[in-house]
């Protein structure tokens, strides 16, 4: 999802100095390449991935590496009919929920300790973030021990429940950073024109930290979707997410490359989509125009 | 409409030793235009947003149309405000900035509509009512702010340095505006500034505020011609008044090499008070250039010439304290010239040289 200027057009009419600036960006540069390069180099394990889920699985073992071949669909085939539905499904529902949850209760959250502060705000703030300092390692045991005597081993709620948790921070830090640069004044406006406090927040300053919004909520997204450690360790088979799908698939089937790649293309997907809308919403609307 | 009484309203911030407003107390009639005025730090600001709702009244009251407002939240208050940055809502169209006040109290779409068509031909907002703040120039989006609190129709507007963030040009003309706008509606109208010229062009009334207290409440020419203290009067008036404290003798005060003649009864009042020093107040227009005898020996610093009239900065021979002086001339004199100022006609002002109040009439 990078965009690289070092070649991009100046579009608009240029004045003196911009005319420059455009002429500079015309020169060829030789970091140009140097940032294609890296560019590439990030990108192509990626896109080899992609590539590999598409071939016949005498393509994909060969060496040297080919990169012509007939493409098929054959592999998709394959790992839709060995389950990965359920995987799917299951990361689908706790990343969703989770996500919703975290902003459901981040953002108000969010809101207090950044537009209404006491004097123990900082103090708030630091624990949210001293929880994210604990390593997952030392708490799985009694972690695993709770959920277990609550009832829910193997059960996507105790996902979510620990998605919600680790996310929260995260979500708390990032909205109050968007709700700080929201101008006081705005607030003050509205409750001069009438507006409750809760019309204000709906009227006012949500559609001005949309795209913080969106931002924190991709952000949860992906580190929900990725999250492996405590889905390996309190699912099994109902509840069984992609990552843990994916290592599975590698035991059982470690050999079969192209398979391999189909699955992990298909469980890429999702993050990638979610990510590809999410930008257009943090790229557009950014500009405050209300003050000065 | 209503009248507003500020009934010994303070204000103290958080963890501050002083009080931001100490003991207000301010009379304003139905319909009036009052300005706040003073240097940054007054209160000036946290005046107006006690009145507005915006800050708590920690002793005292402020009276709107005779309600004790203590307790009562801004949107309770039928008050309108234009803040210094304007504080449109950036994701609504003018028309629904405007027209926010009257959805919020339950206007049906119909008249909302017509009452921001009204107040929009009223500011020659007509044309931009469906654009975003986002997309007007700064005057236009003062005008918005204008326009949002008129729509309303309030008790009371308050305004906050509204005019601080446009060029000069735009100013003057805006200025002129809001005046006529006030007089055309009639509405009681608080207006804070830090801009003596808006003071004294735009109120009825003008109170002066230094450190959370109120120096004087009067009207503009009152505050010229007879200020309360030394600060009222080095405040009010561009170039600032000469304040100087020298000591009295026989018929006057010694101002360098002559004396400065006082009225009789200006005198008297100085022998009463059993004062040594005083400290004299002369406007540059009360001095005048001459090459004539008797008076006051200066040195040119610098001359700014304004095309209209001319102001000359000088100091006094000897002893550095500093005269600024008008001319009606062009080329007064150059710099480093010795000339001499007399007084025109017409009394200085005398201050008390320690506490700075009005000494005589």
């Amino acid at each position: 999802m990078s965009t690289d200027t070092a070649a991009a057009p100046v579009e608009s009419t240029p004045t003196a100095p911009e005319t420059k600036r455009a002429r500079k960006h015309r020169k060829f540069s030789p970091w140009s390449v140097v940032a294609w390069i890296v560019a590439l180099g990030f990108f192509f394990p990626v896109a080899w991935m992609v590539l590999t889920a598409f071939k016949q699985e005498g393509d994909a073992y060969t060496t040297p590496p080919k990169l012509f071949f007939t493409p098929t669909l054959d592999q998709f085939k394959a790992v839709l009919d060995s389950g990965i539905g359920t995987a799917l499904l299951n990361s689908a529902f706790a990343t969703a929920m989770s996500t919703i949850l975290v902003l459901v209760l981040g953002v108000p959250a969010a809101f207090a300790l950044s537009l209404r502060p006491v004097r123990k705000t900082k103090d708030a703030l630091f624990f949210f973030i001293s929880t994210k300092m604990l390593p997952i390692v030392a708490a799985i045991i009694p972690l695993y021990v709770i959920v277990n005597d609550i009832g829910l081993l193997d059960n996507i709620w105790a996902l979510i429940i620990l998605y919600t948790a680790m996310n929260v921070p995260i979500a708390v830090w990032m909205m109050r950073s968007f709700f700080l640069e929201v101008p006081g004044e705005l607030l003050e406006a509205a409750s001069m024109d009438g507006a409750s406090l809760w019309t204000s927040v709906r009227e006012v300053i949500l559609p001005l930290v949309s795209p913080g919004i969106a931002a924190t909520a991709l952000i949860c997204v992906i580190f929900s979707w990725n999250e492996f450690f405590f889905a390996v360790n309190l699912t099994a088979v109902q509840a069984q997410t992609i990552p843990v799908f994916l290592v599975g698939f590698i035991t059982g089937e470690g050999l079969y490359w192209a398979r391999l790649s189909a699955a992990a293309t298909l469980a890429a997907l999702p993050v990638i989509l979610a990510g590809w809308v999410a930008q257009n919403k943090l790229v557009r609307g950014l500009s405050f125009g209300a003050i000065k | 409409m209503a009248d507003i009484a500020y009934k010994g309203a303070s204000c103290i911030y958080e963890n501050a030793d002083t009080l931001a407003v100490d003991t207000l107390d301010l009379d304003i009639e139905d319909g009036e235009f009052i300005v706040l005025v003073g240097p940054s730090g007054s209160g000036k600001s946290t005046a107006l947003r006690m009145l507005a709702g915006l800050e708590d009244i920690d002793e005292g009251t402020i009276e709107i149309g005779g309600k004790d407002m203590v307790g009562v939240p801004s949107k309770d208050r039928d008050i309108a405000m234009v803040f210094q940055n304007y504080a449109l809502y950036p994701n609504k169209t003018v028309g629904e900035n405007m027209g926010f006040a009257l959805k919020m109290r339950g206007v049906g779409v119909e008249e909302r509509k017509k009452k921001v068509a009204d107040a929009a031909k009223l500011l020659d907002l007509t044309d931009y009512l469906d654009r975003k703040p986002g997309k007007l120039s700064g005057g236009q989006r003062q005008r918005v702010a204008m326009g949002r609190a008129i729509v309303r129709e309030p008790q009371v507007f308050c305004m906050d340095e509204p005019l601080s963030n446009l060029d000069a040009k735009l100013r003057v003309q805006t200025r002129t505006q809001i005046a006529a706008l006030q007089r055309r509606l009639g509405t009681t109208t608080v207006y804070v500034t830090h801009d003596q010229v808006e003071a004294m062009t735009m109120g009825d009334r003008v109170a002066v505020l230094k450190n959370g207290k109120l120096q004087q409440f009067s009207a503009p020419t009152e505050l010229y011609d007879r200020p309360t203290n030394a600060f009222v009067a080095g405040f009010i008036g561009s170039p600032a008044m000469n304040l100087m404290t020298m000591p009295i003798v026989s018929d006057g005060v010694r101002l360098g090499n002559s004396t400065l003649a006082l009225e009789r009864d200006q005198l008297s009042a100085l022998h009463a008070a059993g004062l040594e020093t005083v400290t004299v107040g002369v406007r540059p227009e009360q001095l005048e250039l001459s090459t004539g005898d008797g008076g006051i020996e200066v040195i040119v610093d610098l001359v700014e010439e304004l095309g209209s009239e001319s102001y000359v900065h000088t100091h006094i021979a000897g002893d550095g304290t500093q005269l600024t002086a008008r001319s009606l001339t062009r080329t007064p004199a150059r710099l480093a010239d010795t000339v001499s100022l007399h007084k025109r006609d017409g009394a200085v002002h005398l201050f008390h040289p320690e506490t700075g109040e009005r000494i005589g009439d």
